[in-house]
């Protein structure tokens, strides 16, 4: 249902995307994988238009994501993003951050909303914080709220960028125990993530991504297990064995 | 004090009818500023290079030239151009106008300290330029903005005796009419000094609670 073709992205003088192919198809669970500044956020927010790019094509279910464009709101919609930050509004409790899209951009009837937001934060585990305020949640339940804020939409896709990366390590498990359930239901996903444990259990498909490109990709298993490529065998043998 | 006291029950009538107009004054610029700033401030963060272009040279013309010239422009030069105002509404146009500037510089100020992640956040649940700021950015902006927002209060209030000079007989220039009739200089402007102070102190406890709550998450 997503499409990159030979997608390219410069900051200024840096290209960070050089060329860019790639597709994730309905239910598939992708893993993008790679060191800091190799352009693997870029690829996730070209995605859902929060950046443009230069060259190539992006598409959603044929639909190309072009910023400026009155399509980009309903690319949104379909497609929704967690961020690695939680992003949440502080100035809103836990229900009316996940019913905020559907109200407002989706223009649903109140009480029907808070009736499904309700739901949603019962199925990220957090019946009882609806009307919690963010700075009253742990970072761990905050991004849940986020992961429930990006479901409320009804997306067809969920992009996540480093969704467990600002997380305290105790806390990492519970939000990737939420999105393993994502997984598991049939959700497609698109993972930008240094979990690896992760990445080899849920993750349909594997990229490596270094400096710009797709340097390796294939099966979680192979590609994490068996890397053909030195680079990656280098990143994995790094990430693994810090020490 | 004895004298000051019989001078304050004679004049003080007179006075508050001059408080009247301040406060007039004062609340119609309020309200003037704070939209007139609010349409600047929006342009300039609109992403759209006339309008921001424009708001910010409109900003800089208004804050470079001194209140009190603005007001005689209003009172003594547009009658030329052919719009007459009485001295009231050019002196609540006058002072609005010269503090939208201020307003707009300060909401400017608060819109751009909301983190850009907010932004980002309502994007991707596919709300456009004018649904993120009216549920995200300007409801957040709107704390850091207030505590700024009272001090701009009490300047204005204190500057609205500006518009004496066009002939709008507020507090200041009733003070200044009664003292040159009277001669009691002492008595006159202590009481008026007392009496600007007394509507400013409110202001100030306004302020100091807008403090408190922007301190709050």
């Amino acid at each position: 249902m997503i499409e990159l073709k030979g997608v390219r992205k410069r900051f200024g003088a840096v290209e960070v995307l050089k060329g860019i192919d790639a597709s994730v198809a309905k239910g598939e669970v992708v893993c993008i994988i790679g060191p800091s500044g190799s352009g693997k956020s870029t690829i996730l927010r070209c995605i859902n238009g929060l950046e443009t790019y230069e060259a190539g094509e992006i598409t959603v279910d044929g639909t190309r994501v072009d910023r400026a464009a009155r399509s980009i709101v309903e690319i949104r919609s379909r497609v929704s993003m967690v961020f690695q930050r939680f992003n949440l509004f502080p100035h809103r409790t836990a229900l009316e951050n996940v019913i905020e899209g559907p109200v407002f951009v989706k223009r649903q009837p109140r009480a029907e909303a808070a009736e499904r937001g309700r739901a949603l934060l019962a199925r990220v585990g957090l019946a009882d914080k609806a009307e919690a305020r963010p700075s009253q949640l742990s970072g761990g339940q905050q991004q849940r709220v986020a992961i429930a804020r990006a479901l409320a939409m009804q997306p067809q896709a969920i992009l996540f960028d480093e969704p467990t990366s600002a997380l305290d390590p105790e806390l990492v498990g519970e939000v990737l125990a939420v999105m393993r359930g994502l997984a598991e239901d049939g959700m497609t996903m698109v993972v930008v993530t240094h979990e690896m444990g992760f990445a080899r259990e849920v993750a349909d498909r594997v990229l490596f991504i270094d400096g710009g490109v797709i340097v390796e990709q294939g099966p979680a298993k192979s590609v994490l297990s068996q890397p053909s490529h030195p680079r990656t065998q280098d990143f994995l043998r790094r990430v693994l064995h810090p020490l | 004090m004895q004298s000051f006291l019989r001078d304050a029950a004679e004049f003080l009538p007179i006075l508050l009818q001059g408080v009247g107009l301040t406060l007039l004054v004062t609340v119609g610029a309020l309200v003037l500023s704070t939209l007139l700033g609010l349409v600047w401030a929006v342009m300039r963060v609109s992403g759209i290079g006339l309008l921001s272009g424009l708001s910010a040279t409109l900003v800089n013309v208004i804050r470079g030239i001194p209140i009190i010239v603005q007001l005689f422009y209003l009172y003594f030069v547009m009658p030329d151009l052919g719009v007459s105002l009485t001295a009231l509404q050019a002196a609540i146009i006058g002072l609005g106008v010269a503090y939208s500037a201020y307003q707009a510089e300060n909401f400017r100020a608060g819109i751009q300290a909301i983190d850009k992640g907010q932004i980002e956040a309502a994007q991707s649940i596919g709300m456009g330029w004018w649904l993120t700021m009216r549920r995200v950015i300007l409801p957040q902006a709107v704390r850091i903005v207030l505590p700024p927002y009272g001090n701009i209060m009490i300047m204005m209030l204190k500057d609205s005796s500006q518009a004496s000079t066009i002939t709008v007989a507020e507090l200041a220039l009733q003070g200044k009419l009664i003292a040159s009739a009277s001669f009691k200089n002492t008595s006159v402007f202590t009481l008026v000094a007392l009496m600007y102070l007394a509507m400013s102190i409110p202001l100030i406890l306004l302020v100091r609670h807008f403090e408190k709550k922007a301190g709050k998450p």
